[in-house]
């Protein structure tokens, strides 16, 4: 189980995180932020491993990603 | 749940001014995951540039400093020396360090004060406007070489790395790039052996980031990451050029 939480009024829609992910399911949502932004989102949570490497990518510290402890 | 990445604490809560895509975030926050990693968050003094990350004290929790422009060496250099306990860090971008500041690293490291610092290299005067750099690629193109860089008329791209590890006083010479997740990960561990070589009192440190201006460029940030990897790699080759043997 993971989680991965972007904080969307800090995104500047570069797209970088987009391209990052291994499973890609990172997408850029149709509204737009206070920015003037499209700013990235995860529809599919389910397929998320909690690789993080959206995160190490993204410029401006918008993603925070959560991954339940191994038993 | 555990949280496997989030917000590093000496980052401030502040939204980053740069334009869409630019690495100078990225290098930010590896700098914060440094330090906190090091906890040396309440010793560390930091001197920003003139150039896009002017406003850099904004972004971190811990103290700053604002040199003149290319003069942060000189800057830490005082701050160094009267405080020799506390970490000192420049951060500079390729017009601060290798065009108006040459001077002041090239002294810095020659004397091998005990500071570590940082060369961001996007090839071109950000902030300014898109200008010819000393560090911009033969036949590239800016608004002041707008037919590409001519060697006749320009002369070649410095290497500020491979120069200042010439110098004895200069203990550790590094060149990382911020083009992609693995590369990310490496330029971390390079930041984090400048900043331990700092701490064990060896002598002067730098690292150069290679990193990209999206906006300067005309290029969307993922074409400027390839772009880097394609055209400022092998003009400026990765990798750790000094070592020292203590570390």
């Amino acid at each position: 189980m993971t989680k991965v939480t972007f904080r969307e009024e800090r995104c500047m829609g570069c797209e970088l995180c987009v391209h990052a992910c291994p499973q890609r399911i990172v997408t850029m949502a149709k509204h737009i932020n206070a920015g003037g932004f499209h700013p990235a989102t995860v529809v599919q949570q389910d397929k998320c491993t909690g690789c993080a490497m959206c995160a190490l990518m993204c410029p401006d510290v918008v993603i925070e990603v959560e991954r339940e402890e191994k038993q | 749940m555990r949280k496997v990445f989030s917000k590093p604490a000496s980052l401030s809560d502040k939204p980053f001014h740069y334009c869409p895509g630019c690495t100078h975030g990225i290098i930010h926050r590896l700098i914060a995951e440094v330090i906190d990693e090091l906890n040396i968050k309440e010793e560390v003094i930091g001197i920003a540039p003139i150039g896009c990350a002017v406003f850099m004290y904004d972004y971190f929790d811990f103290d700053f400093l604002g040199g003149a422009h290319g003069r942060a060496p000189a800057v830490a250099t005082g701050v160094k020396r009267v405080h020799p306990d506390k970490m000192v860090f420049t951060y500079q971008g390729d017009g601060d360090a290798a065009a108006i500041g040459t001077a002041e690293i090239v002294h810095a490291a020659a004397r091998s004060e005990k500071i570590t610092s940082l060369f961001i290299n996007n090839a071109i005067y950000g902030m300014t406007g898109g200008q010819m750099a000393p560090t911009t690629l033969l036949g590239q193109e800016s608004t002041t070489s707008p037919e590409g860089r001519s060697k006749e008329m320009a002369g070649y791209p410095i290497r500020l790395t491979e120069m200042l590890a010439t110098l004895e006083g200069t203990v550790y010479a590094a060149r990382v790039s911020v083009h992609d997740v693995k590369h990310i990960i490496q330029a971390k561990k390079v930041i984090k052996r400048a900043f331990e070589i700092q701490q064990k009192k060896v002598g002067f440190a730098l690292v150069e980031v290679l990193s990209t201006c999206p906006t300067n460029w005309g290029l969307t940030p993922i074409e400027a990451t390839k772009w880097l990897e394609q055209n400022m790699i092998p003009y400026y080759p990765l990798g750790e050029i000094k070592v020292p043997k203590e570390v």
